[in-house]
């Protein structure tokens, strides 16, 4: 958020004329915002590349990912045309990455996907009925706090095997106590509100008064929570693939890109870098994003 | 805080703190603390017994090969019996805590005749003290960052110093582990005569410190300076830091007493946290860099199914976080008086 350029408000907030809706007003921060735009420019990209990859497989304008060959194992950058060299099995680093982008990115965006869903309805109800369901969300999340992230998603993939299925569903498990913790906190803060009191007073039944009145005011901090965990998702999954548990070969992941080439680091570091910089940059986009996003929708930062 | 000589240093030891707490507020503290114990052990004993029901759920035996000649069904039965697998879940769940509370956490399934309890020994030493140094380096650099960032707002110094942050926020230690071995082990090897060289056997708590150590404390100093710098820019908009500058305080007197003091209340709180960053944190490092410690063992441990050794290493993190967390809790209450008392 520091690095945001400064915000320079084209329209006069006190002429109530110009005024204009929150979304399109923190559509409008957000583009002025460059730093974010640049990661969503670099995430649409990594769309692209995930849908297209298969395709360009097809046509053979990229080389088979799986495809081994032994006469050009360990290629540098530009060899034998693998634009960006091979790994130890002779397979090409540039269209593995191109493959990698599927597996991140499906995790990151599927495992949100998941949880908010579950997230919503759980810190809905804590928050606005009280009570019972959440004094026992406050308990579990207590207990869910004293197991790290990555130690809870280790425990679970090594009891249910390093499915496709299981890690998703590992890391969507760790991740929802956060999301329901977050949107209690914001049910529990609007909720004393006066609109509320006023829906409330002139007969508004509480499905409505949750849907119409609670939810689209509590929607800017979790939209920010539900970018930024994308990455978290990201970085859990890679990280099993790098010890060795995540997604099983031959589907090429960057984690495991990254562990394969650091096991020949001597032989070829060029096959570390590439698939660390993809990490590297995949979730620097995301939490660009994230930052952008929490700027744009907070109405504080206005001016 | 040193600096601010001629005063009297209130707060700075426990017990003179102690009694100048109000009688009710000191015995409120003690039933915090207590409570807050006792807390712990419901928490440490769902840890247990979700991990142990796990490890029971999972789908077939720890015997099971994956590929290649299976062990017979009497090898099986007999290995069934040694590791006491083949009496009913809940008669194993009892004996394992009545062990667990007598700090034995049974036998290892992949190192035969081994223990969990000396296998987790021999990693403490190495995890120990990758931790420290780590939790050494991160406080102080953290926190001097974010408060400088801070300070100098929207200045050159302010933008490299949260670029820096948001990188190392971004980059996961697996990652930075793996370029830094490309960059200093690999292509800087003559440059550097080897010095960064990866320990391929023996690994010494002498040397070889520098890279696990700068990785591991990455993402945690992110953390502190950003935070930091939250906290300190909302501390330097108070008024009484107002007061401060205009009655002509000295800069150094208004930054270290009254910013610094007073920004520090909300870090104190992710100490906890930090911990349980660098416990993660430490599996991945020891990986990169091959130390033979608990985060290793861990690891090793996950891809062999040993869940002896699973339950034991993750009874002893939960442990470790919940203490770190009580403290943290508990230095709380000391540093600030308004803390309520819950």
């Amino acid at each position: 958020m520091a690095l945001a350029a400064p915000v320079q408000p084209a329209i006069d907030w006190e002429v109530p004329e110009q005024q204009i809706g929150l979304w399109q007003d923190a559509w409008a921060r957000f583009r002025r915002n460059r730093l974010a735009v640049a990661g969503a420019v670099l995430v649409v990209f990594l769309v692209l590349v995930a849908f297209l990859s298969p395709l360009l497989v097809h046509f053979g304008i990229i080389i088979d990912p799986i495809k081994q060959g032994v006469e050009h194992i360990e290629a540098s950058p530009g060899q034998f045309g693998h634009p960006l060299g091979t790994d130890e099995l002779g397979r090409d680093t540039l269209s593995r990455l191109m493959y990698g982008s599927r597996i991140s990115l499906s995790v990151g965006i599927l495992v949100q996907g998941i949880i908010l869903p579950i997230g919503l309805a759980i810190g809905l109800t804590a928050g606005y009925f009280g009570g019972r369901i959440d004094n026992l969300l406050m308990r579990i999340t207590d207990i869910w706090y004293a197991f790290p992230d990555l130690l809870f998603v280790l425990v679970l993939v090594s009891v249910f095997g390093p499915s496709l299925l299981s890690i998703f569903g590992a890391i969507a498990l760790v991740n929802w106590v956060g999301l329901a913790r977050l949107v209690r906190g914001q049910v529990l803060a609007i909720k004393e509100k006066e609109y509320i009191e006023a829906a409330r007073s002139s007969g508004s039944p509480p499905i409505k008064l949750i849907l119409k009145h609670l939810l689209p005011n509590a929607l800017g901090p979790i939209i920010v929570t539900v970018v930024f965990g994308i990455p978290q998702a990201i970085f859990l999954e890679a990280a099993l693939s790098f010890l060795g548990v995540g997604i099983q070969p031959p589907t090429p992941t960057w984690g495991q890109m990254v562990f394969d080439g650091y096991e020949a680091i001597y032989a070829n570091p060029t096959s570390v870098v590439f698939p660390a910089l993809a990490i590297g940059f995949t979730l620097l986009a995301f939490s660009f994003i994230g930052d952008g996003l929490r700027d744009a929708l907070d109405p504080r930062m206005r001016r | 805080m040193a600096v601010i000589a001629g005063r009297p240093n209130r707060g700075a030891l426990l017990p003179a703190r102690l009694s100048a707490l109000s009688s009710s507020r000191a015995g409120s503290l003690t039933i915090f603390i207590v409570r807050r114990v006792l807390w712990m052990i419901p928490v440490v004993f769902f840890v247990i017994l979700i991990t142990f029901f796990l490890m029971h759920l999972a789908p077939g035996s720890p015997w099971d090969r994956t590929g290649g000649r299976q062990l017979s069904s009497v090898v099986t039965h007999n290995l069934d019996i040694k590791y006491g697998l083949n009496k009913p879940e809940y008669q194993q769940f009892e004996l394992y805590l009545w062990n667990v509370a007598h700090w034995d956490f049974g036998l290892s399934y992949q190192y035969e005749g081994k223990t969990v309890t000396s296998l987790i020994g021999e990693g403490i030493p190495y995890t120990a003290t990758l931790g420290t140094l780590a939790f050494l380096i991160i406080v102080p650099v953290g926190v001097g960052m974010g408060v400088l960032a801070a300070l100098r707002q929207n200045t050159r110094t302010d933008y490299i110093i949260m670029s820096f942050a948001t990188a190392a926020a971004s980059f996961p230690n697996f990652v930075v582990g793996a370029l830094m071995v490309v960059l200093f082990s690999v292509e800087m090897a003559h440059w550097t005569q080897h010095a960064f060289f990866l320990p391929a056997a023996d690994f010494g708590l002498d040397d070889h410190l520098i890279m696990p150590v700068i990785t591991l404390s990455l993402l945690p100093i992110a953390y502190t300076a950003r935070l930091t710098r939250a906290s300190t820019l909302d501390t330097i908009r108070q008024d009484y830091i107002r007061t401060a500058w205009a009655k002509g305080l000295s800069e150094r007197l208004v930054v270290l007493k009254h910013i610094l003091k007073n920004s520090l209340m909300p870090v104190v709180t992710t100490l906890g946290p930090t911990f349980a960053i660098l416990i993660t944190g430490s599996l991945i490092v020891e990986t990169v860099f091959n130390i033979p410690g608990i985060g290793r063992a861990f690891v090793v441990a996950v891809t062999s199914r040993d869940y002896p050794m699973i339950l034991g290493t993750t009874v002893l993190f939960s442990v470790v976080i919940a203490i770190a967390n009580l403290v943290v809790d508990v230095m709380y209450v000391f540093i600030d008086p308004r803390v309520r008392l819950t």
